[in-house]
């Protein structure tokens, strides 16, 4: 299946801004992290389709996944 | 006095008399300062039911115990009166060095009251006090305002001024000091060009007396190690200032666009965060003492200048549908120039462009002006201009978006409550948030209790957005706590990483006192209940404790938020009851007791 990853701020750097990942059918989000190298802690929001997610979510084939690293503030 | 002057600058305009006053320190102490302190001269000085740009009314700038100490952030200062745009008591808070510079001249406050028969500005040195003729100054945009009274009084003058449109009593005028930095909201600008005041100047030489060194140097420590390991504190605001939130608040689905008729915008990266920074971000502007220095400092063509913010680039962005962050950036320069609240300003716009859409509003109207159309960046551009300064269709707009949609018969389109426009986050997708909106003692406003932290960063721990259940809580808390730190000189972008008890420690080390962190909070609780006292006395009943019709029937049409509505209903009541309010929002005897407001 295809993951659409949507990657924020320093998460970009050496990765690129939205990618499309080839996974395995019943993986999860830290699956997908570890094919983009994003280690957990540097994760701080995670939204699949715009909702929030945790790392054990099961994706499913056309998901976007949106990944910020801590930032914020208005 | 540790941490306070002691000392209250009363300047009669009408009179053209200055007077020394000594602080109140019961009242300094349960008042904490700024924000609170401000009210609770209001309160006892000025009729609530007051003319908001008549002489009667009076213009307090409060600084705070903590404001010019050696504490992270400790250089605010508060705009507090009543507010000509909502009718409420208005305080609005600013950084940059003017704050901290007014401590070091020696006051804790200056009270302006009456009104100047012609245009004048104060000159402050020490305890030497002026009031200067302002007349070659007045019509002058803010660069050259500064540069004027900087060279007729040094360097090393802070500046706080208006622009044009505060002497054009533009609702949306905003009181600037140190060239960009903004006490942006509520119309506070008006009132100081109704008083015929362009500007004060401040030299100060002193020092603010510190109760305990040793406490200051350990309680400061833990803040900034605290500072510094917190992502948002450390590394996400002096990376990227606020403008990062842009893709955040789009990717859930809760970024307004065309006036609130959607909640995604599909060129949202064209104005993101990261666009800033790759483009037109120059340096960063940190204020005094500040280590986190979210502020920017950008460049495009001929223009250069501090901002624009995250609500800067909503507003004249997504807002009014335009995805040229070149145009926007320069949006945001004019209003600086011209003294104007970005937030209100590009909101304003974004309603006009809805009236436009509906036809209500004509082209003829525009006269020789670009038309006001979503997604028209030279229109952004032009209208900032021309509302500052009042021109033709700009006058209309520069009075805000809910006396310009009533104008037109639909005030419902105005996205404001109690008349202010609310800012970058849709309510229909952030429960808590909305809750805050409509419950803001100043009408439409996110920092009067920001739930976006919890609602959408996770701090200090994430909850679900959508969910009802706990909001109530959390908001009253946030809103209070918020209360405080207004109060006592800080930012409260220093509460993404500190906790109230670091705040007490700070205050305690700076004033020799030993308040607790829940103390703290609930000196922002009775702040928060003088705030609502001072409405219900000014004809701002809880009615209003409300959002436009839009957000509670219309749900969200697009995106990860689609289909939504604001439960206001669900929340409110129990909301009123934490508060230990009535039914109907009004704060019982009782609580006002347990709190001591008088
Ligand atoms: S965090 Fe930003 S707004 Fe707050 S004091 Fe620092 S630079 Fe100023």
């Amino acid at each position: 299946m295809t993951i659409q990853a949507r990657l924020f701020a320093t998460l970009r750097e050496g990765r690129g801004k939205v990618i499309a990942a080839e996974l395995e059918e019943g993986a999860t989000v830290a699956d997908l992290a570890a094919r983009l190298a994003i280690s957990h802690k540097d994760i701080a929001i995670l939204l699949v389709g715009g909702r929030d997610a945790a790392m054990d979510k099961i994706l499913t084939d056309g998901d976007i996944v949106s990944v910020f690293p801590p930032v914020g503030g208005g | 006095m540790y941490g306070y002057n002691g000392k209250i600058l009363r300047v009669n305009l009408t009179a053209r008399t200055v007077k020394v006053e000594a602080l109140d320190e019961t009242k300094a102490r349960k008042y904490i300062g700024g924000r609170g302190f401000g009210t609770k001269m209001m309160m006892d000085e000025v009729d609530p039911s007051v003319d908001a740009l008549s002489p009667a009314n009076k213009l307090m700038i409060v600084t705070g115990p903590l404001t010019g100490t050696a504490t992270p952030t400790g250089g605010r200062y508060m705009a507090v009166t009543k507010s000509p745009l909502t009718g409420t008591i208005a305080s609005s808070n600013s950084g940059g060095y003017f704050g901290a510079e007014l401590k070091f001249a020696g006051w804790d406050a200056i009270i302006l009251e009456g009104k100047a028969s012609a245009p004048v500005y104060l000159n402050i040195i020490d305890d030497k006090v002026e009031i200067l003729d302002a007349a070659p100054l007045w019509g002058k945009v803010l660069s050259a305002t500064t540069d004027a009274l900087e060279q007729a009084h040094g360097g090393k003058a802070r500046i706080l001024a208006i622009g044009p449109a505060g002497e054009r009593l533009s609702l949306l005028a905003s009181i600037m000091n140190d060239r960009w930095r903004a006490a942006g909201r509520s119309g506070v600008g008006a009132v100081m060009g109704s008083k015929n005041l362009k500007a004060i100047v401040v030299k100060g030489s002193g020092k603010v007396a510190i109760a305990n060194d040793d406490a200051l140097k350990a309680a400061f420590a833990v803040c900034m190690t605290k500072i510094k390991e917190n992502g948002v504190t450390g590394t996400g605001l002096p990376a990227y200032g606020t403008a990062v939130l842009v893709n955040i608040i789009n990717e859930n689905g809760a970024f307004p666009t065309n006036n609130f008729q959607e909640s995604v915008f599909g060129k949202a990266e064209e104005i993101s965060g990261e666009a800033l920074a790759e483009k037109y971000l120059k340096k960063k502007d940190p204020c005094y003492r500040c280590p986190i220095a979210c502020g920017r400092y950008c460049e495009v063509d001929d223009i250069k200048g501090g901002g624009p913010e995250y609500e800067t680039i909503w507003a004249f962005g997504s807002d009014c549908g335009v995805s040229s962050l070149k145009d926007v950036i320069k949006a945001n320069y004019w209003c600086n120039e011209y003294g104007l609240d970005t937030i209100s300003a590009g909101a304003t716009l974004a309603a006009a462009m809805e009236l436009y859409q509906r036809g209500l509003v004509k082209k003829a109207d525009f006269g020789d002006g670009p038309e006001l159309t979503f997604g028209n960046a030279d229109a952004i551009v032009e209208w900032t201009k021309r509302m500052g300064k009042a021109e033709g269709f700009g006058a209309k707009l520069a009075l805000g978006s809910y006396r310009l949609c009533d104008s037109y018969g639909v005030p419902e389109l105005s996205m404001s409550v109690k008349k202010q426009e609310m800012p970058a986050y849709d309510p229909r997708g952030i429960v808590g948030q909305g809750l805050s909106y409509a419950t803001s003692n100043r009408g439409g406003c996110h920092v009067r209790g920001y739930m976006i932290s919890p609602e959408i960063l996770g701090l200090p721990e994430k909850l679900d957005r959508l969910d009802t259940a706990g909001k109530p809580l959390w908001t009253k808390i946030f809103q209070d706590f918020t209360a405080a730190i207004d109060s006592v000189g800080l930012c409260l972008f220093t509460s993404f990483a500190m906790g109230a008890d670091d705040y007490a420690a700070l205050y305690n080390a700076v004033c020799g006192t030993s308040i607790t962190g829940a103390e703290f909070i609930t000196s922002g609780e009775r702040i928060w209940n003088l705030e609502k006292q001072y409405n219900l006395a000014a004809g701002i009943g809880s009615n209003q404790d409300t959002l436009p019709p839009r957000l509670l029937k219309e749900p969200i049409p697009e995106g990860p938020s689609k289909g939504l509505v604001h439960p206001l209903d669900k929340v409110l009541p129990e909301y009123y009851s934490l508060r230990g309010w009535d039914a109907k929002g009004i704060p019982t005897k009782a609580k006002l007791a347990e709190l001591g407001v008088d």
